[in-house]
């Protein structure tokens, strides 16, 4: 990291981890829930919210000196908003195969906390660059989240991964399901990504003491 | 500086330049990006009728469409009649695929002797495919299709597709592992009576061997998006039955 200084290193290496939006700020949970059934919904929706989120932070960080403190939700979604629908657009005409597997997408990066926590917890208080580092290390930071709850959703779900049949086929009994083992259909449905969260939290907690809150 | 922004006149001000300029962003962009738009919506069309009649790029397990710079070549090569079915009157129509079902289905209002029903009749290996759309509404939003059948009505093959369901679970209608099951599954019963496929759960067949039962497997957990899948089967398909009698006779 010999381009940037160790303060704004930070900004992207905190939510990775130690401040992480999902488990520790507990944003965004909608979306982690709703599209974490196969690895690739995951991908996919990490990289546009890491796209979003970064020019969006820059876009609020410019604008942080002239908007109107009364207004300044209402700005934040606008500007949110319309860069979502800017970029469906111009992937539905250069990209189409790419914006039909966004679609589903579009409606939640708008809803997505996250954004509007970061809008409203940084970018309006500080300049265009270490907003835009905030912004990709907290996006980052929900998309390793999303991505461990896909792999082991698609993996114990579906017996796959990224549409691969790793574990062998169900339906002919190859693979691990000659020696009967059964896809757990539960790993389908959202509350189980809840729990993969939950675990991730304890897992997280339990090495890292200091993230404990005492009350 | 603080209290410039925090006037009421500033505030108005404001919103309104912001409400402008984003206004007039997206209008720009919406509206020089349409035409390649709904040139890729048109192509698109084009790849659902070939993938329905089994002309595709697939390999083992993936559908793959034809690609889009070869679709309308092959489009062309395949499809050799495209007819508007209204009531008892058949006409062809080469713009046949470009009917919006949607809007043609809110016109007629219930009343199906005035849909305007398109049909698609393709030829490959000698074999000939009749190939319908179908639409419907699943969990989230709409979802969508094209059968291709024999004389019979047997499928010969299925291409769905949604607007937003749940990826994982009710995205995977457009899978090949749930539209493969379709191939060669009757929409009439024993008895030549129209009866659809339904999406069904433990129907004790999930290697759909039985092809007679009119039932295909359901996905576990996308339970609505299959219901309307059926629904949309039986409800557009069962308006082709009178042109396929026709054609016996």
């Amino acid at each position: 990291m010999g381009l940037l200084s160790k303060k704004d290193a930070k900004l992207i290496t905190d939510p990775l981890a130690d401040n992480n939006p999902i488990t520790i700020q507990v944003l965004g949970i909608c979306s982690a829930l709703a599209i974490t059934a196969e690895l690739k919904a995951s991908i996919v929706m990490a990289i546009s919210v890491t796209f979003v989120l970064g020019l969006g932070n820059v876009v609020i960080s410019l604008l942080r000196n002239i908007i109107p403190s009364k207004i300044r939700i209402i700005v934040q979604l606008t500007v949110v908003a319309a860069l979502v629908i800017i970029v469906d657009q111009v992937l539905k005409a250069f990209a189409y195969e790419l914006s039909k597997t966004l679609s589903v997408f579009v409606g939640l990066i708008i809803t997505n906390c996250i954004i509007m926590g970061r809008f409203e917890a940084f970018a309006l208080g500080n300049g265009p660059w270490k907003s835009f580092l905030d912004g990709i290390g907290n996006s980052l930071g929900y998309g390793i989240i999303l991505i461990i709850v896909g792999f082991f959703r698609e993996l114990l779900g579906s017996g796959t991964l990224l549409g691969f049949k790793v574990l062998g086929d169900p339906i002919e009994k190859t693979g691990i399901y000659a020696i009967g083992y059964e896809n757990n259909g539960f790993m389908l449905l959202s509350p189980m990504a809840l729990i993969v969260v939950g675990i991730i939290i304890w897992v997280q907690r339990t090495k890292n003491k200091a993230l404990v809150e005492d009350h | 500086m603080e209290n410039r922004t925090d006037k009421n006149s500033y505030t108005i001000i404001f919103a309104i330049a912001m409400v402008v300029i984003v206004g007039a962003l997206l209008a720009f962009t919406a509206s020089s990006l349409k035409p390649k738009i709904s040139e890729n919506q048109r192509i698109e069309k084009q790849q659902n009728i070939l993938y329905a009649m089994g002309v595709n790029n697939n390999d083992e397990s993936s559908a793959n469409f034809v690609s889009t710079a070869k679709a309308p070549e092959l489009f062309g090569q395949y499809i050799t009649k495209q007819l508007v079915i209204t009531g008892n009157d058949v006409r062809e129509d080469d713009q046949a695929y470009l009917i919006d079902l949607k809007k043609d289905k809110a016109a007629a209002a219930g009343d199906a002797s005035k849909r305007n029903l398109p049909l698609f009749i393709g030829e490959k290996d000698g074999k000939t495919f009749y190939v319908a759309p179908i639409y419907g509404k699943g969990l989230w939003d709409a979802i969508w299709g094209y059968v291709s059948m024999d004389e019979n009505m047997v499928i010969q093959g299925a291409y769905f597709d949604h607007k937003g369901e749940t990826p994982g679970l009710g995205a995977n209608i457009k899978e090949r592992f749930f539209m493969d099951d379709f191939i060669g599954e009757h929409l009439l019963d024993a008895k030549g009576n129209f009866k659809g496929v339904e999406v069904a759960k433990g129907n004790g067949d999930p290697t759909n061997e039985n092809k007679t039962d009119n039932k295909v497997d359901a996905i576990a957990g996308a339970t609505i998006t299959g219901n309307g899948v059926t629904a949309m089967i039986k409800s557009d398909l069962k308006l082709y039955k009178p042109y396929f009698d026709n054609l016996k006779n």
